[in-house]
């Protein structure tokens, strides 16, 4: 278990993290979830005591990382794939590692054949692709065999086989109850993934809940109606308890609304009764992704005005369709 | 990727957990790993040929050129070689072979930062000071040993060089402890570099600070003058350390050889506990 209690910290005057609570408890993966710059490498190192706290503290299993014994025996992480000596073989990299813990070299061997480097292993990481650096940051994690596992953008440079595998492992190791809290800053690669969330921006805590709670209260239900006489259809709507807004429309199409509370068959039936036309007429479900840039947009610490996201549903071409989403709850 | 994914059922970490092992041995585990380290970068190899090549060849040269000059050098540099040939064997290969061992004292410790193996060295070992501890001790040892290797063979290459002219053997005075502080003076050398790189933890500003110390400071301190200046440039730590390759002080001499490199062992180990001090208190 990870507890983080008033977490702060403090980079000359920006405020990298800001009193932030949370807990990451084991037998789950734990998504650790916010834009770039939003503090989350930061908590992490806090929690592994590379980074000093200005207050607060991080806690695993109740100690501080800096007083555990033999400490890549209960906590394993992955920070930047690329930290390695470029002229280092992989096995080396991690027989030092080993050493230090007290570990067998036959240890070595077996995480570099669990992430699939032996063939590899005993050539100079300068020459290894991302993907191949950031499987070596896995088989470090995992050398010590530990119970928690703290991982920051596993899947960057992963091709998607690698990221289907780094998934799969992330399952199965938090199946074996081990703690696994992993970090990114994409929405939907944590939505098939994390079974909790704990959502981040400028540092302070926005969202700490389940998967699916943020998928079922995000996922907002809409209907896109697009007719020539719109104002006539929004005032019947309106009339039978629907909520109708104007959408945005492109130049040459008829203005559409985006109407809640009704479903499509009731919106059709309005219609057809006072006779108006209907060029579309489409249920709607926001994407996650969606909820989450809404959720994040307050707090994004590089984004660009062109870069903020659009009102809800002003660009309904990216809404995902509900079977996206309902993957996203069944996994 | 060159191989396919393994199966998720080989990720059973659980069932090879190794039985652990008692603190004891702690210490001794670190040093392992920090030869694990030192020796498969090439920088080191690389680093510790060029020391031994450049002493030797150096060593060789300049005596050599001390005979061919000795003709036509004055009766006072006569006799001076005469009263201390070792320091001047000594003082001829190793005033350019050093230079290669601040390279490689500075990155031992920067190199770990350039690449950010500092992060897995500190969450392997996350009370910090013992694996600078580790580190240290490794390094000197291993530069004592290839000092060694090194100071012997210039030496004798260059006695035999300066027979004719300025007779040396081991067994004179001093001599034996010149050869042997040569080596020391490497090690300390070595460590000194080291702390000055932990504390800067950048490799160019870090070598930049150790060439200013052993080739810029003492000409300049050199500058200053009468008394003060003669005792700022004494206690400087090369210019402190080097004197224990001479066989005996020098009447003109502030310093005796081994008070010299307490000096320059007292400068090391103020550098190594700032580093300490910093690698502690710092965010890697």
């Amino acid at each position: 278990m990870i507890e983080a209690r008033d977490l702060t910290k403090r980079y000359g005057d920006k405020l990298a993290v800001d009193h932030l609570s949370f807990t990451v408890e084991p037998g789950r993966v734990t998504g650790f979830l916010g834009p770039n710059g939003a503090g989350k490498s930061t908590t992490m190192r806090l929690i592994l005591g590379l980074d000093r706290p200005l207050s607060g503290t991080a806690t695993i299993n109740g100690k501080r990382y800096a007083d555990i014994a033999q400490p890549l025996r209960t906590v394993g992480a992955l920070l930047e794939a690329r930290a390695m000596h470029t002229g280092r073989s992989a096995y080396n990299h991690l027989l030092f590692l080993a050493q230090t813990q007290g570990l067998p070299r036959s240890r070595v061997d077996q995480v570099l054949g669990l992430v699939g480097l032996t063939e590899v292993a005993r050539k100079r990481t300068g020459g290894f692709s991302l993907g191949m650096s950031q499987r070596v940051g896995i088989a470090v994690a995992l050398l010590g065999d530990p119970q928690i596992l703290i991982l920051d953008e596993p899947v960057n440079g992963l091709d998607p086989e690698g990221i289907l595998w780094i998934r799969n492992l992330m399952k199965q190791l938090a199946s074996e109850g081990r703690t696994v809290f992993v970090s990114s800053h994409l929405m939907n690669e944590m939505a098939v993934t994390a079974d909790h969330l704990i959502v981040i921006g400028r540092g302070k805590l926005l969202a700490e809940t389940s998967t699916q709670d943020f998928i079922e209260r995000s996922s907002e239900k809409y209907v896109l109606v697009r007719s020539p006489d719109a104002a006539t259809l929004a005032g019947l709507v309106a009339a039978a308890g629907g909520k109708a807004e104007p959408e945005n429309t492109a130049e040459g199409q008829a203005p559409a609304l985006r109407v809640s509370n009704l479903d499509a068959p009731r919106i059709g039936q309005i219609a057809a009764a006072d006779n108006i036309v209907l060029h579309e007429l489409t249920p709607r479900l926001a994407s996650l992704e969606e909820a989450y840039m809404e959720l994040t947009a307050d707090s994004l610490e590089y984004g660009l005005p062109a870069a903020r996201p659009p009102a809800p549903g002003a660009q309904p071409a990216s809404s995902e369709p509900a079977p996206a989403t309902a993957q996203g709850r069944t996994e | 990727m060159t191989s396919a994914s393994p199966p998720v059922q080989a990720a059973r970490p659980g069932t090879s957990r190794t039985p652990a092992v008692s603190g004891a041995a702690g210490f001794g585990r670190l040093l392992l790993s920090e030869w694990t380290k030192i020796r498969s970068v090439r920088s080191t190899v690389w680093s510790l040929v060029l020391l031994v090549v450049v002493t030797f060849g150096f060593t060789g040269l300049f005596t050599w050129l001390t005979i061919l000059q000795w003709d036509k050098s004055g009766a006072a540099s006569r006799a001076q070689i005469r009263a201390d040939p070792v320091s001047t064997i000594l003082g001829s290969g190793l005033e350019f072979g050093q230079l290669t061992i601040c390279v490689l004292g500075v990155l031992v410790i920067t190199s770990e930062y350039s690449t950010g193996v500092i992060r897995a060295s500190l969450l392997a070992v996350p009370r910090r000071t013992p694996m600078l501890a580790a580190k240290a001790l490794v390094f000197a040892v291993l530069v004592l040993i290839v000092g060694w290797i090194v100071t012997f063979p210039s030496f004798f290459l260059g006695a035999a060089i300066l027979h004719s002219h300025a007779p040396v053997s081991l067994s004179d005075p001093g001599v034996a402890r010149a050869v042997i502080g040569a080596g020391l003076y490497l090690c300390v050398l070595g460590l000194f570099a080291m702390g000055l790189g932990g504390i800067i933890r950048h490799t160019a500003g870090a070598i930049t600070g150790v060439i200013a110390f052993v080739l810029v400071l003492a000409p300049l301190t050199q500058l200053i003058p009468g008394k003060i200046g003669k005792y700022v440039h004494a206690y400087l730590p090369t210019e402190a350390g080097q004197l224990i390759g001479q066989a005996h002080q020098q009447a003109n001499q502030v310093l005796s050889p081994w008070e010299g490199f307490g000096v320059f062992c007292l400068w090391t180990a103020v550098l190594l506990v700032i580093a300490g001090y910093l690698l502690k208190t710092r965010d890697a």
